[in-house]
């Protein structure tokens, strides 16, 4: 089960038409393809689109009753290789993933598809991790449309236009014979807003009736000769079919055409942003009345040249606001102007930033020079927003107020109580006495073992190639071994095979630790092959071990409680100074504390509602024995072990202190004891409903250790004055 | 004639896992029920694990024309009209960023302090100054709403997200009522009493916040020396002024002589530093050994007063190091400080320990054969360390460290038999090994500051990198070392910017454990 129960939001898919629905962005789009009739689903989570995926594992009674395969696919690839089901069968599917990293993977698969071509509606859902907030390389997936032929659909944000380009991009699909991209930039999946609902619909070809009359034809198939014939159908039948198909729906949009005699086009995504600083320079209201004539791609690819010329033959110049590179979009524009011989200037990353997210400031300032350039007369000097006020002009509102170093990075990291922190505090304490080691890191809430307090990894190849990384690091020349890191996430998503597997055929040495925590935690906590909780629609319980063991590996450890930072550091010195050739793998398996604490919360509650015993630990520090040299944070790094003011009045140094919101996980002794740290921590044990048993004996406790407690006192009378 | 009504725009900087979402979450219900459009936007990612994110919200009145506005998706730099920061360090992130502007930008923060990783890990103080922060927040925002939420929502039982949705109702920024507030809580139907709670504290902190300020009435408690601050313990002035007046009164009978001597013979700038050592040194070990500490001080100060600059600081630093050094933290101070009934009770408070509720604690102690041999006479102590079969037998049964049940009788025996043990402390390996090496470190003192205060005075300040347990102390020891070397190098050269490079010293020595950078350096 996913970190987050979608139960209210899955009441919300079954309202039918006129319905206002409000939601996330990605919460609509779940919805809309229950409207438009789809049969199957697939996808791999990863933000921002893990919503998407979750909200349908949980919604399975309407899917059953829609007819809907939905399934969490091993990996993007997967996904992309289900939509070979709307290849000879009018059915629709859809498939979600996160955007460049999961296309990259998704990409054979993808280039196949949309090779031969598709008879139903197929739609790929990339949630774009791009700009402020995304966690990969800044990369576009309008080059994987460009490359496959792959329509590429950029809608506004605004969850009526999205719902409606799910449609929309079913039909074109359909249309067009082409496989289509709906990209969602990631603050249009986690837009709030609403639209009107429309009934759900079972698909009229179901997958029954697809699985029970099968159909073939070579001509589909990515083999010579179909394979060239499909190149020339894709350019001179279905890129045809896809522009009439554009045009007649009239899914870009023209406004107030005529108005200047220069105008802006711009990606749908970036429609707000646009607007919102057209308003801020008093060229637009609210409600989008430009005064500018603007041409909005709601489809980035492929680009309507008829549309273009239409739009820049009347006018001056024209400004494109095209976010990321390389310039794709404005690339195009130039080859079809230039082509059909209009003059019209074309401006794009001369005026707004050559890389980057484009924020509404950047966009502020490339239309104020746009402007400036070719209508100064419509803007107002005297009321320019404050990031393109001349410097001086009204100097109060955008100075400098705070020396940068004053205001750390602050990188997520590893939660309270995960179990993965004591990993790398192990691994930390055994390099003290094996020395330094090049490390392999992988995809996952592990990678944040590179920033601080750990220091911890050299290279991240992506989603389970942790292990992969490392095996160019093969050298008869020494006997230091490399390690390398690989989640439970990645393992079953391909680092079984590309790296363990890998490491086995190759006779590969080295130590590979396969961070076990039950879930896909980084991505919100879903279920996966080798997940511990029962689940009544996925199989679970599949142990790593038994898949590294079956693929050959004979050095495998499993440390079933990661928080004994003692017996990791141990495990961990004797695969680094051993023997043994051949690939080592260490499992290191402790469940996720977010997923563990949702669970057992509710349950202690419960549990002391009925007057039960229960016993909660947590740890702390005494402020007096505490120096102020914090090694204890330079291991550990937990959000709830900080630093406070000295209550000592005579030392400076702030001492460390552990927060209420301690789990009471145990690394801060364990660690205290493995690297022989301080005499300062202790845990406490906080008994709710004691025992009789529990209460006699701290009567007497109290009564003998407060005796003695009184002769203490009694001897150190006279160093305080009386009170 | 374009229409010109603009969003009402919101930005909120939280850290993952804070209930960002939820404030977003009934402000938009609120919004929703009042007739407005509205919209949220967040980019939480990865960063929902602790890290830094942001929601933004917008707000437009419906105006009935059946149009849906256009709102954006992200803050544009001068033209937010509120933004609530969860933490102070979140806050000063708001104002770097631009998002809080003084013509437009009402301002909630929270003053709490959640420290980022470089300010933890430091090894030493490497905090941002609190001051500098509130005063950046406070130069920027129009309207500045401040107040320690976090502990607002904590002493109510509840998140931070409940307090700042009452500031917000407070601080008046949006145009919705107290009671369409509340009811979008009430509406949410999770944890509502204790939310409403926080929401009615925080409130009146807003409201009270947004009042014209009293002109400061100043307050005079009669003349304080104006080199005193320098002691800098955390008093209030009242306090300060009080032992300043009456050294006497700040100590119990035992002390009394010693109290008598500071006023007499000390100069005031170190009277509260002083008063602390010998408190310190007593409670450490006895009455005698708060002499010993008064004793040494005595040819710093007579060199203070000749060779230094009037503020008595390297004195005043002197009698901070000395009576810290001399009260070691030992086997025998650990299980002292661990026994005692003020540590006791301050255990219980930190555990929230209600009715029906039990408390124990267990340590974590991991005694060395070193530490023991520490503990024992000289001699004894001596022989230890070197006999290697003895150390590593005892290394042996103490690796995996000890879980000490301090609450249990066994448990707190055990401690307490260990702290009676203070009268061989005098005699022990570590005692007599720290006695000089003190000495050594006054008497190296005394000799330069004649030459040079200003090293002198860094000199004392460099017994700080001496700190921790263990191999953090042998690290903090040799980094001492480096340092002390370094002044002789630099004595002998006659270099005139001796201090400005001890002191750089001493930070790189601070900086790191392994004492990597300090190694750079020299």
């Amino acid at each position: 089960m996913a970190e987050r129960s979608f139960a209210a939001e899955v009441e919300k898919l079954r309202v039918g038409a006129g319905a206002e629905f409000a939601g996330e962005g990605i919460l609509a789009v779940t919805k809309a393809l229950l409207q438009s009739g789809v049969s199957y689903v697939g996808g791999y989570q990863g933000a921002p689109i893990s919503h998407l995926m979750d909200v349908l594992g949980d919604a399975h009674e309407i899917l059953e009753e829609l007819g809907i395969h939905f399934e969490n696919s091993a990996s993007e690839a997967t996904a992309a290789a289900m939509l070979a089901a709307s290849v000879h069968y009018p059915l629709r599917g859809a498939v979600t993933f996160k955007s460049t990293v999961g296309t990259n993977v998704a990409s054979d698969a993808l280039a196949n598809l949309s090779s031969g071509g598709v008879t139903g509606g197929a739609l790929i859902i990339v949630g774009e991790d791009y700009g402020e907030g995304s966690s990969i390389m800044q990369e576009r997936s309008h080059a994987f449309a460009m490359k496959s032929q792959i329509w590429l659909m950029d809608p506004r944000p605004n969850l009526t236009a999205i719902v409606d380009s799910v449609d929309l991009g079913f039909r074109l699909s359909e249309a067009s014979n082409t496989p289509v991209m709906l990209e969602l930039r990631l603050r249009s999946c986690h837009i709030h807003g609403k639209f009107i609902a429309k009934d759900n619909v079972r698909p009229s070809f179901t997958l029954k009736d697809a699985i029970e009359n099968p159909r073939q034809d070579p001509a589909r198939v990515v083999l010579p000769p179909a394979s060239f014939a499909h190149e020339q159908e894709k350019l001179n039948v279905r890129w045809p079919a896809a522009v009439k198909f554009i045009k007649d729906n009239k899914i870009n949009e023209v406004i107030n055409d005529g108005a200047q005699d220069f105008g802006i086009i711009l990606q749908g995504g970036l429609y707000n942003t646009v607007i919102r600083a057209l308003q801020l320079l008093g060229l637009s209201d609210v409600y989008g009345n430009s005064k500018i004539p603007l041409y909005i791609l709601n489809v980035t690819y492929p680009i309507i040249d008829d549309e273009v010329i239409e739009f820049a033959k009347s006018k001056r110049a024209v400004l494109l606001v095209e976010e990321g590179q390389p310039d794709y979009i404005e690339q195009n524009l130039h080859a079809v102007l230039r082509r059909a011989d209009v003059p019209t200037k074309l401006f794009g990353k001369e005026m707004l930033p050559p890389a980057g997210e484009y924020t509404p400031a950047h966009v502020i300032k490339g239309i104020t020079e746009f402007i400036k350039k070719y209508g100064p007369q419509l803007l107002d000097q005297n009321a320019l927003p404050a990031v393109v006020r001349p410097s001086g002009d009204k100097p109060t509102s955008l100075e400098t107020r705070i020396a940068p170093e004053k205001v750390h990075g602050r990188p997520p990291s590893f939660c309270t109580g995960c179990p993965e922190r004591p990993i790398f505090t192990a691994l930390k304490l055994a390099e003290r006495e094996t020395g330094k080691h090049h490390i392999s890191a992988d995809i996952g809430c592990h990678l944040f073992s590179i920033l601080p307090p750990f220091n911890i990894g050299a290279t991240t190849m992506g989603y389970g190639l942790g292990s992969a990384g490392a095996s160019a690091f093969q050298s008869i020349e020494t006997d230091k071994q490399v390690i390398s890191f690989m989640g439970d996430g990645g393992f079953w998503h391909n680092g079984l095979t590309s790296g363990i597997g890998n490491a086995v055929f190759n006779q590969s040495d080295g130590l590979t630790v396969i961070v076990d925590n039950a879930y896909s935690a980084a991505t919100g906590g879903q279920d996966i092959l080798s997940s511990q909780a029962d689940n009544e629609l996925r199989s679970t319980k599949h142990p790593i071990e038994a898949a590294v063991r079956g693929i050959g590996v004979k050095w495998v450890k499993t440390i079933t409680n990661t928080y004994k930072v003692s017996e990791m550091r141990e495990t961990f010195k004797s695969a680094l100074t051993g023997n043994v050739k051949g690939p080592k793998i260490i499992v290191a398996q402790s469940e996720c504390t977010l997923n563990r604490m949702r669970r057992e919360k509710p349950a202690m509650a419960k549990k002391i509602k009925e007057g039960k015993r229960v016993v909660k630990e947590r740890f702390g520090i005494d402020p007096d024995t505490c120096t102020g040299d914090h090694s204890c944070i330079r291991i550990n790094g937990c959000p709830s072990l900080t630093i406070a003011p000295n209550p000592d009045p005579m030392r400076k140094d702030p001492v460390a202190t552990i927060l209420n919101t301690c789990v009471g996980c145990g690394l801060c002794g364990e660690a205290a004891h493995a690297a022989v740290l301080c005499p300062s921590f202790y845990r406490t044990e906080v008994i709710t409903n004691p025992s009789i048993w529990d209460k006699a004996k701290l009567s007497i406790r109290s009564a003998v250790i407060g005796f003695l407690q009184n002769g203490i006192e009694r001897r150190l009378v006279g160093i305080q004055p009386n009170a | 004639m374009l229409n010109q009504s603009r969003p009402i725009t919101m930005a909120v900087l939280a850290m993952g896992g804070e209930g960002g979402g939820v404030l977003a979450d009934w402000c938009i219900d609120i919004a929703e029920h009042s007739g407005y459009w509205a919209q949220t936007t967040s980019v939480p990612g990865v960063a929902q694990r602790t890290g830094a994110t942001i929601y933004y919200l917008e707000f437009f009145a419906d105006d009935q024309s059946n149009k849906e506005p256009i709102l954006s998706t992200m803050p544009t730099p001068g033209e937010v009209d509120i933004v609530i920061a969860s933490e102070l360090m979140e806050a000063g992130r708001a104002v770097f960023r631009g998002f809080v502007t003084p013509e437009t930008t009402t301002f909630i923060a929270s003053t709490n302090r959640v420290y980022s990783m470089a300010e933890k890990t430091a090894m030493g103080d490497g905090r941002v100054s609190s001051e500098e922060l509130l005063s950046a927040c406070e130069a920027a925002a129009k309207k500045f709403i401040s107040g320690d939420f976090a502990e607002v929502a904590d002493k109510s039982g509840t998140v931070i997200s409940a307090s700042l949705f009452g500031a917000l109702a407070g601080s008046g920024a949006l145009p919705f009522s107290k009671d369409q507030f509340t009811s979008a809580i009430e509406r949410s139907g999770v944890g509502v009493k204790n939310s409403l709670i926080a929401f009615e504290k925080s409130f009146e902190i807003a409201q009270n916040s947004l009042k014209p300020k009293p002109n400061p009435v100043s307050i005079s408690i009669g003349a304080k020396p104006a080199d005193a601050p320098t002691a800098n313990l955390g008093l209030t002035p009242a306090q300060e002024l009080e032992i300043l007046n009456n050294p006497n009164g700040a100590v119990g009978s035992k002390l009394q002589d010693l109290a008598s001597r500071i006023k007499s013979d000390y100069p005031s700038a170190v009277t509260l530093m002083t008063i602390s050592g010998i408190k310190r040194t007593a409670d450490y070990q006895d009455a005698a050994y708060a002499k010993v500490y008064l004793d040494r001080l005595e040819a710093v100060k007579e060199c203070d007063s000749v060779f230094g600059d009037g503020t008595y600081r390297t004195l005043n630093e002197v009698a901070r190091y000395t009576a810290l050094w001399m009260t070691y933290e030992d086997t025998i101070r650990v299980a002292d400080l661990k026994t005692r009934r003020t540590r006791f009770n301050r255990v219980n408070d930190e555990a929230r320990v209600g009715d029906n509720q039990i408390m124990q604690v267990r340590e974590f102690l991991h005694p060395m054969a070193e530490e023991i041999a520490d503990t024992l006479p000289t001699f004894l102590g001596g022989w230890l360390i070197k006999t290697k079969p003895v150390t590593n037998f005892i290394n042996k049964l103490t690796i995996n460290g000890m879980r000490l049940h301090t609450t249990s009788l066994h448990g707190y025996f055990l401690l307490y038999i260990l702290a009676r043990l203070k009268f061989i402390r005098r005699r022990s390996l570590r005692f007599n090994l720290e006695q000089e090496r003190i000495d050594q470190w006054l008497t190296k003192i005394l000799a330069v500051m004649p030459e040079n205060y200003d090293l002198a005075y860094e000199i004392a300040e460099s017994a700080n990198v001496i700190k921790g347990y263990g191999d953090t102390h042998k690290n903090g020891w040799r980094n001492f070392t480096s340092l002390m070397s370094e002044v002789d190098k630099l004595r002998e050269s006659k270099d005139s910017n001796a201090a400005t490079r001890i002191s750089k010293l001493r930070s790189a020595a601070l900086s790191d454990e392994t004492g990597e950078k300090l190694r750079a350096l020299l």
